[in-house]
């Protein structure tokens, strides 16, 4: 009886905490969605809950799975990088409002240590490259793009991530956008048939391949590439000039498509316009229902006006670019006509 | 008595739960994968075109890769491990065995996650650099060593696979061994018998269907494994004769798309490689189980 005893009361006190912990148990929003960005996304939401708001639980199960679940009503608002399509929009009883939160940069980082200077890349040579068609770093092409550059005669070895992701979205929309070849043969989406090349599973995989093989030019987010010292190439924009990736040349690259963002911001700003835009970035988006029953729609609305205020404020720290204050001030209008019964 | 009855009872429904529980599996699989089925027909599984973006799904060259990375895995790690179970149960002394089998065990305690990029950073530049080149040089004219070497590819992946396996087979094997009466060696010893002798004719020739047993274990355990495999293998649907070039395995592709999947046809395609999945291991399992009881009765 005694061993019993012993066993039973912590037990008992362990369900007694639990029980009063969810009896006080205040609002709580879930979500669930994109991966890329919830390295910001954990950062905004605890200082959200530290600054007085509401505790939110977000699981980073990919865009895909974010799509799924809000359709399915199992949690409060989902994420994804790339907006959803009109098919899966028309499969929700309330409609779905897109909110841009932070822009990502997909960037092309290569293995070539004989190069000393930032390798210079054109939309084309780009395009090239990734079908296959470009064997070898010398090629006349690439060299007319980087005069004076030491480039070897390595093999190209394209790396492609091998799972569905934001990135590959935002890279394929890109080359497709460009190249009027790729689009028929490849086609933009998270998982596309590369014609060449070999898949690394995640950012971590694309980088490994990338840091071990000599000759290899892969992409990765801009977040990634930046952590890891890699060297990544100049892009030729739609103005022409070689821009590097950076927070500013991100956030230049929204602006510069600024007229472009119809009112439900569903769209690519690749290849946007302006002489400092850097041409391979995107939206990634919370996804929130049009009205709600408060107080959870309230406090979903306090939370987007915040992540629009004062998480905008946190995110180059983290490598992520923010959105031009024009846009902001848009985003912020959209957010005010959330409706909360 | 009642309390026999009742335990009987409750060995039946453990029993029958495992039964029950693979049939749902089956016919889950096989709602979730039948959208898919009827678009692509037979032609799911002999295609080799996987292309999402135009819905067009043949998983042929994901079987390949499934099937040639296990059974390399088992050819490089069946004679490590059953040379190592012997070493441990008829060489070595007790102690040194301990240590030595212990340390086997902790392999296996290694995530999957921790040996895929072991293999990216490691592994894999060093079969670029080393073993791949000496391949190509000196047996070039055998298809399996053909092609540029990569490092990444199916070579890599049969050799993470194996080493994966190794502490499962390994394990499996000493059990094999030591489940062999003592007085089956000495049998052997008291014939005039060499310590080699003894162990092939007394130890190995009796343990030959519980390591049939455990060769078909660690075989499944090489079929499913995904994170590792996929951070290795290159991850291109395509059947090349060369061990060097990239594959692709069902189980990667399934956990690489799935999450991001959304289009109705692109899931179920995804479920039907689960499906697919769980029938090459049931037939093989299955043509493993027959080939050994033919072999016994023979």
């Amino acid at each position: 009886m005694k061993r019993f005893s012993l066993l039973v009361v912590p037990f008992l006190l362990l369900l007694s905490v639990l029980a009063s912990e969810s009896s006080h148990a205040a609002l709580q929003l879930q979500g669930a969605g994109a991966t890329f960005p919830y390295p910001l996304y954990s950062k905004w939401f605890s200082e959200f809950q530290k600054k007085g708001g509401v505790e939110v639980n977000y699981q980073s199960i990919g865009s895909g799975g974010g799509i799924n679940q809000l359709l399915k009503g199992t949690v409060d608002f989902g994420a994804s990088d790339a907006p959803m399509t009109d098919q899966e929009l028309a499969k929700s009883a309330t409609p779905i409002v897109h909110v841009p939160t932070v822009l990502g940069a997909v960037v092309l980082a290569y293995h070539l240590p004989e190069l000393k200077t930032a390798l210079k890349l054109s939309p084309e040579v780009l395009s090239d490259l990734f079908m296959g068609k470009i064997q070898k770093w010398n090629d006349p092409k690439i060299a007319t793009l980087n005069p004076g550059a030491a480039l070897p005669a390595t093999a190209v070895l394209p790396v492609y991530r091998a799972d569905g992701s934001g990135t590959t979205a935002i890279f394929t929309d890109y080359l497709a956008k460009v190249s009027p070849e790729f689009k028929t043969a490849v086609g933009a989406g998270k998982s596309v048939k590369w014609p060449a090349g070999l898949g690394g599973k995640g950012n971590e995989g694309v980088t490994g391949v990338i840091k071990q093989t000599p000759g290899a030019i892969g992409y990765v987010e801009l977040v990634y590439a930046e952590s890891n010292k890699m060297p990544v190439a100049q892009i030729k924009n739609a103005a022409g000039q070689f821009v590097s990736p950076s927070i500013e040349s991100v956030t230049a690259a929204a602006q510069g498509a600024l007229k472009s963002i119809p009112s439900d911001y569903r769209v690519s700003i690749t290849n946007a316009d302006g002489k400092k835009s850097y041409p391979i970035s995107g939206f990634t988006y919370l996804l929130v229902l049009k009205s709600g029953k408060a107080p959870k729609q309230q406090a979903i609305k306090d939370l987007l006006k915040w992540a629009l205020g004062d998480g905008q404020k946190m995110a180059p720290a983290l490598s992520y670019a923010p959105l031009p204050k024009e846009l902001v001030t848009k985003v912020q209008a959209t957010v005010q006509e959330l409706q909360v019964e | 008595m009642k309390a026999d009855r009742i335990f009987l009872q409750v060995l039946r429904i453990a029993a029958g739960l495992s039964l029950v529980l693979l049939a749902a599996f089956f016919i889950q699989m096989f709602w979730a994968s039948l959208p898919a089925l009827r678009a692509s027909g037979l032609k799911f599984f002999s295609g080799t075109d996987w292309d999402p973006n135009q819905e067009v799904f043949g998983a042929g060259a994901f079987i390949y890769g499934t099937i040639v990375s296990s059974v390399l895995a088992l050819l490089i790690a069946v004679p490590i491990s059953v040379a190592t179970a012997l070493c441990l149960t008829e060489v070595f002394p007790a102690r040194v065995a301990g240590v030595i089998s212990f340390l086997v065990e902790m392999l296996a305690a290694i995530p999957s996650v921790v040996f895929g990029l072991w293999g990216v950073f490691v592994l894999s530049p060093l079969l670029r650099s080393t073993v791949q080149p000496f391949l190509a040089e000196k047996f070039s004219w055998i298809p399996l060593f053909s092609g540029p070497p990569l490092g990444i590819g199916m070579m890599s992946a049969g050799v993470i696979l194996a080493i994966m396996i190794t502490p499962t087979l390994t394990a499996l094997a000493r059990e094999v061994f030591l489940s062999i009466p003592t007085l089956q060696r000495e049998a052997a010893l008291a014939l005039g018998a060499t310590r080699w002798e003894t162990i092939w004719i007394a130890v190995v020739q009796n343990a030959k269907s519980g390591l049939w047993g455990a060769i078909i274990l660690g075989w499944g355990r090489a079929l499913g494994e995904t994170m590792a495999v996929t951070m290795v293998i290159g991850n291109r649907p395509q059947i090349s004769a060369s061990l060097f070039a990239p594959a692709q395995t069902l189980s990667a592709v399934l956990a690489n798309e799935y999450a991001e999947a959304t289009s109705d046809l692109h899931i179920s395609a995804l479920a039907a490689l689960g499906f697919t999945l769980l029938l090459v291991s049931t037939v093989i399992h299955l043509g493993a189980k027959f080939w050994i009881r033919r072999g016994r009765e023979a």
